[in-house]
C-alpha cells in the first residue's frame, strides 16, 4: 500500500516535466491567438517592417528574424571552427595533464552568466570594433555575435570532444599503421567518424544562439532592420521581448500580445532545432 | 629505379610540416578560451577597482553611483534561490528516482525523457513568459519573489532531473540486489541504499543548477523584477530585484560610473558562482575517490 503510494508520488513528479511543456505551449498560444485576431498571418510573415511601438504600427517579423539570423551566423562562425579545433586538440593531441587543466577552465567559461558576456561585449569588444571600423554603431550585431560565439565555444568543444572520444582507438591505430600522420588520422579518420556528434553540437549551438537574450539586449541594439551589415544596430527576437516587457505595455494591448507572437516563433525555432540535435546525439551515440 | 618506386611519393617532409603547423593552430584554439577567460576577469576586476567596498555591499541602489549599493539585490538573489531550491530539488530528485528505478522501458518513459532534454533547451526568456502568464497573472501572485523563485525553479528542473539521474545510474546494481536479497522492498532499497550513495553526485548537480539560476537574468525580466527597491522584501509576495537584473540596469546606462558599479556587482556575482562551482567540484572529487575504494 505504502509502496504503491510512493510510486504514484514519484510518477507525478516525473510527469511534471510534461505538464511544464504543455504549460509553455498553452501560455504562448493563448495570447498569440489574440494577436492574430488583429494582425493577419500574411502581414506577420511577409511585411518587412516591425514597428509595434509606433504609429503607424507594422507587424512583419522578418526584420527581427533577420537580426537574429545575423547575430547567430556571426556567433556560429566564431564558435564552430574554434570549438572544433579545440576539441580536436583536446581529444587527439593534448597530453592528459594538459587536458585536466584546460577542460575545467572551459567549464568555468561555460558557467559565466550571459549578462557578464553582455557587459564584456558592450564595454570591451564594441570599443575595439569601433576603433577598427569607425562607421560602426555603438550597438552592433558584430560585437554581440563575436561574444556570443565565445560563449558557445565550450559547448561546441565539449560535445564534439565527446563524439571524438567515442571513436574507437582501433580505427586510429589502423590509420597509423598505414603511415598516416596525426593530422591525417584526425581529419580523415576521427572527424568523419564523429561527424554526427559534431553536427549535433553545431545545431544545439545555433539553438542556444537564437534563444540567447542578455548579450543582444545589451550590445546589439533595438532597431529592427532588414540588413546583413554587421556594423549596424539591429534587434533580435529576444531583445524585442525584453524591450517591451521592461516598458509598461498594458495587459491585453497589441504590443503585449506581439511579445507572445514573437516568443511563439522563437520557441518553435529552438524546439525544432533541439529535437533534431538530441535525436542525432541519441541515435548515433553508441554506434561503436 | 623502377617505375613503381618513382610513382610512390610519400611527401613525408611536407606532411609532417603541415601536421606540426596545424597542431599549433589547434592548440591555439584550445587556449583561446583560456585567454578570453583571463582577459574577461582582468577587465572586469580592473573596471571595478575602487568601487567594491563594504558600503557597496550594504547600500540601496541610488541615482548617485558613489552612494549606490547592491544590498536589496543580494538579498533578493538569496531569497529567489531558496524558493527555487525548495521547488526544484524535491520534484527533480523524485522524478529522477521514478525514471531510473521505477519506470519500465516504454514509449511513454522515453517520451518523458526526450521531453526533459527539450525543456533544457528552451530559451530562458520563454520560461520568463511562462512565469508571467501562469504565476504573475493566472495565479495572481503579482510581480513577487514567489513568482520569480517558482519561474527559476521550473527553469532549472530539467537540469536537476538529468544530473540526479546520472548520479543514481552510477550506483552499482549489485548494491540494489544485495538489498533485495535481504528482503528490502523497492522503496526501502531506494531510500536506504541508492539515495545515500547517490547523494554526493546529486548535490553536485543541484549546486551547479542553482548557480545557473543565480546568473540568469532573462527569465526575471518578464516577471518584473524591479531595479529600484526602496524597501527590502519581507514576505514571498513582495516585489524584489536580483543581482543580474541590477547589473543589466547599470550596464545599460551610458555613464562611465554606472558601468564601474556594474563591474563591481559582476565581481560579487562571479565570486558567488565560482565558490559554488568550487564546492561542487570538491564534492565530486571526494565522491569519485569513495567509489574507487568500493
Amino acid at each position: 500500500m505504502r509502496e504503491k503510494f510512493i510510486q504514484i508520488l514519484l510518477a507525478s513528479a516525473a510527469s511534471a516535466s510534461v505538464i511544464i511543456m504543455i504549460g509553455i505551449v498553452f501560455s504562448l498560444l493563448g495570447e498569440t491567438a489574440g494577436f492574430f485576431k488583429e494582425v493577419t498571418i500574411k502581414e506577420f510573415l511577409t511585411e518587412t517592417r516591425w514597428t509595434p511601438l509606433f504609429t503607424p504600427a507594422h507587424y512583419g517579423i522578418l526584420p527581427l528574424v533577420c537580426g537574429t539570423a545575423l547575430v547567430t551566423l556571426i556567433a556560429v562562425m566564431v564558435a564552430a571552427p574554434v570549438g572544433l579545433a579545440s576539441a580536436l586538440y583536446l581529444s587527439e593531441y593534448a597530453p592528459d595533464s594538459l587536458r585536466r587543466v584546460v577542460k575545467p577552465v572551459l567549464e568555468i567559461l561555460a558557467g559565466i552568466p550571459s549578462i557578464v558576456y553582455g557587459y564584456f561585449a558592450l564595454t570591451f569588444v564594441t570599443p575595439i570594433i569601433r576603433s577598427v571600423f569607425p562607421e560602426a554603431n555603438v550597438f552592433n550585431a558584430l560585437s554581440a555575435g563575436i561574444v556570443m560565439g565565445i560563449m558557445l565555444i565550450p559547448m561546441v568543444s565539449s560535445l564534439s570532444e565527446d563524439a571524438m572520444m567515442s571513436v574507437p582507438n582501433s580505427l586510429r591505430e589502423a590509420a597509423y599503421a598505414l603511415g598516416a600522420t596525426k593530422l591525417e588520422v584526425s581529419c580523415k579518420v576521427v572527424l568523419p567518424a564523429a561527424t554526427s556528434g559534431i553536427v549535433a553540437s553545431f545545431i544545439l549551438a545555433i539553438s542556444r544562439a537564437i534563444g540567447e537574450t542578455m548579450i543582444v539586449a545589451l550590445a546589439a541594439g533595438s532597431t529592427p532592420k532588414l540588413t546583413f551589415n554587421p556594423l549596424e544596430s539591429i534587434q533580435t527576437m529576444t531583445a524585442f521581448i525584453v524591450q517591451v516587457l521592461l516598458g509598461d505595455a498594458p495587459f491585453g494591448s497589441i504590443e503585449y500580445k506581439s511579445v507572445y507572437a514573437v516568443a511563439s516563433v522563437l520557441f518553435a525555432m529552438t524546439l525544432s532545432l533541439n529535437i533534431v540535435g538530441t535525436l542525432i546525439v541519441r541515435r548515433y551515440r553508441e554506434v561503436y | 629505379m623502377s617505375a613503381q618506386e618513382v610513382k610512390f611519393r610519400p611527401h613525408l617532409e611536407r606532411r609532417k610540416c603541415i601536421d606540426a603547423a596545424l597542431k599549433f593552430v589547434f592548440a591555439g584554439s584550445a587556449f583561446f578560451g583560456v585567454t578570453v577567460l583571463f582577459v574577461l576577469l582582468f577587465r572586469i576586476i580592473s573596471d571595478s577597482l575602487g568601487w567594491l567596498d563594504l558600503q557597496f555591499l550594504t547600500s540601496f541602489p541610488s541615482r548617485f553611483p558613489e552612494k549606490a549599493g547592491i544590498f536589496p539585490a543580494l538579498l533578493g538573489t538569496i531569497y529567489v534561490i531558496l524558493i527555487t531550491a525548495a521547488f526544484s530539488i524535491p520534484i527533480g530528485i523524485a522524478a529522477a528516482i521514478f525514471l531510473e528505478e521505477y519506470a519500465k522501458k516504454s514509449k511513454l518513459v522515453s517520451f518523458i525523457q526526450l521531453n526533459i532534454y527539450n525543456l533544457a533547451g528552451v530559451p530562458s526568456i520563454v520560461y520568463g513568459i511562462l512565469g508571467l502568464t501562469v504565476f504573475v497573472r493566472w495565479m495572481q501572485l503579482g510581480r513577487s519573489l514567489l513568482a520569480g523563485g517558482l519561474t527559476m525553479g521550473i527553469l532549472v528542473l530539467p537540469v536537476v532531473i538529468v544530473s540526479a539521474q546520472e548520479a543514481i545510474r552510477a550506483v552499482p546494481d549489485s548494491w540494489r540486489e544485495a538489498a533485495y536479497a535481504l528482503g528490502a522492498t523497492k522503496w526501502q532499497t531506494v531510500r536506504y541504499v541508492v539515495l545515500p550513495s547517490a547523494l554526493p553526485g546529486i548535490m553536485t548537480g543541484v549546486i551547479l543548477a542553482l548557480s545557473r539560476a543565480i546568473g540568469e537574468t532573462a527569465p526575471l525580466i518578464p516577471i518584473g523584477a524591479l531595479t529600484f527597491i526602496r524597501t527590502l522584501p519581507k514576505s514571498p509576495f513582495d516585489s524584489f530585484t536580483v543581482l543580474p537584473i541590477q547589473i543589466y540596469n547599470w550596464t545599460s546606462r551610458p555613464q562611465e560610473d554606472f558601468r564601474a558599479i556594474a563591474a563591481a556587482a559582476i565581481v560579487v556575482l562571479l565570486f558567488v558562482l565560482l565558490s559554488m562551482n568550487f564546492i561542487a567540484i570538491m564534492i565530486r572529487n571526494k565522491y569519485q575517490r569513495r567509489i574507487k575504494e568500493v
